[in-house]
């Protein structure tokens, strides 16, 4: 049954969902100009600047690429500890 | 009058730029429009072949530009329809022969003549490119389902984008319908999805291009094989007529579909 339901739906392991899946990738990187490595550092470096004001949880922390047509936008998701309150 | 001018390019090579220009010409010539195509790819003139007019070249597109001939001179009237016209380009090596500049005054001098003037473009983002692009009212990206050839239209769009000549519209060419029913072929909604841009026709692998292509009669000639029907489709919506895109799929009857579910992948 879940074969079926596999075969039905997605075709992710067919190589045309591999092209896809690569493509994407590879049109952020043309558009952007950002390597993947790129974008690493700077999401440590935006982490690190964050961390001298707040504190944070960087396991918490969730940068994303959305895209919108063929524009691109950096997506970033921070939870905030709650401050100590002084009494 | 007043003609549009329709750029067709890619970046990748071999994509089917010549194939698309020639048969649009094709196309909107039988409907009754006036027509003329300008190969762009100097040094490797290869449109009048497509089209079977090789014979006829007297003067070219850098004849015309140096003042060796008028525009008229280089301008070889297709004797199979009434109102196409093709300027070759010249086969010398010096590409910078031309400029963006001398591509719009040429466009200039033919616009109140004629109802569209195609430009084929030759592959690359550099100066062949630019003359190309640089008088275009409308750009056309051809593509193929295929990842070179995708991440190349997007680099191009981009281009396009910066020359303010966007937004580009999108052909995909040399789609085969059994490869992308199996999942292994990007289907036309993915390269969509992909690329972000306006679809405008889909044309299938179609070995009557290569036949067509060898007798020098562009498939759009006589509307009777697939792809010649889906370029015809192609200069309607050029023209604003709403044209349902061609089900690939159509071809599939009820046996074919019950024999893939029964053996999924083959085909
Ligand atoms: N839809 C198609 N089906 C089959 N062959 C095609 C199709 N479109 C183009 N071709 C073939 O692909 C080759 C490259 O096409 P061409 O138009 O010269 O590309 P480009 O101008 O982009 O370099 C040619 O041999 C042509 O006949
Ligand atoms: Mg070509």
């Amino acid at each position: 049954m879940a074969g079926w339901l596999d075969w039905l739906t997605g075709q992710k392991n067919k190589s045309a969902g591999q092209a896809k899946d690569r493509l994407k990738l590879v049109l952020i990187n043309d558009r952007t100009d950002l390597s993947p490595a790129q974008l690493d550092e700077m999401k440590n470096e935006l982490l690190a600047v964050i961390m001298r004001y707040v504190p944070i949880n960087p396991d918490e922390v969730n940068i994303t690429m959305s895209q919108e047509g063929r524009e691109h936008r950096l997506l970033a998701d921070i939870p905030l500890k709650p401050a100590a309150r002084k009494r | 009058m007043a003609a549009k001018v329709l750029t067709i390019t890619s970046g990748k090579g071999g994509v089917g730029k010549t194939t698309t220009t020639a048969n649009l010409a094709v196309s909107l010539a039988r409907d009754g429009k006036k027509v003329v195509c300008i190969d762009g790819d100097i040094g490797l003139r290869n449109l009048d072949v497509v089209l079977g007019l090789e014979n006829r070249i007297v003067y070219d597109l850098v004849d015309v530009i140096e003042g060796r001939c008028r525009l008229r001179q280089a301008m070889i009237r297709d004797k199979r329809l009434p109102e196409l016209y093709l300027i070759p380009a010249a086969q010398t090596r010096d590409k910078n022969a031309v400029s963006p500049s001398d591509m719009v005054r040429l466009t200039d001098d033919l616009r109140a003549e004629f109802d569209w003037v195609i430009i084929d473009s030759p592959a690359g983002i550099e100066r062949g490119f630019r003359n190309a692009i640089a008088p275009a009212d409308m750009a056309v990206v051809v593509t193929n389902p295929e990842v070179s050839a995708v991440r190349d239209a997007d680099r191009i769009i981009g281009l396009i984008e910066a020359e303010e000549k966007g937004p580009a519209r999108l052909i995909i060419n040399r789609v085969n319908p059994a490869m992308v029913r199996r999942g292994e072929m990007l289907s036309a909604e993915d390269v969509i999805e992909l690329l972000a841009i306006e679809l405008i026709g889909i044309i299938p692998e179609d070995e009557s291009v290569v036949i067509s292509t060898n007798k020098g009669q562009p498939v759009a000639l006589d509307g009777k094989s697939r792809a010649g029907e889906a370029y015809h489709n192609i200069a309607r919506r050029l023209n604003g007529e709403k044209v349902p895109f061609l089900n690939l799929d159509e071809k599939e009857g009820l046996f074919q579909k019950l024999a893939r579910m029964i053996k999924p992948g083959g085909n």
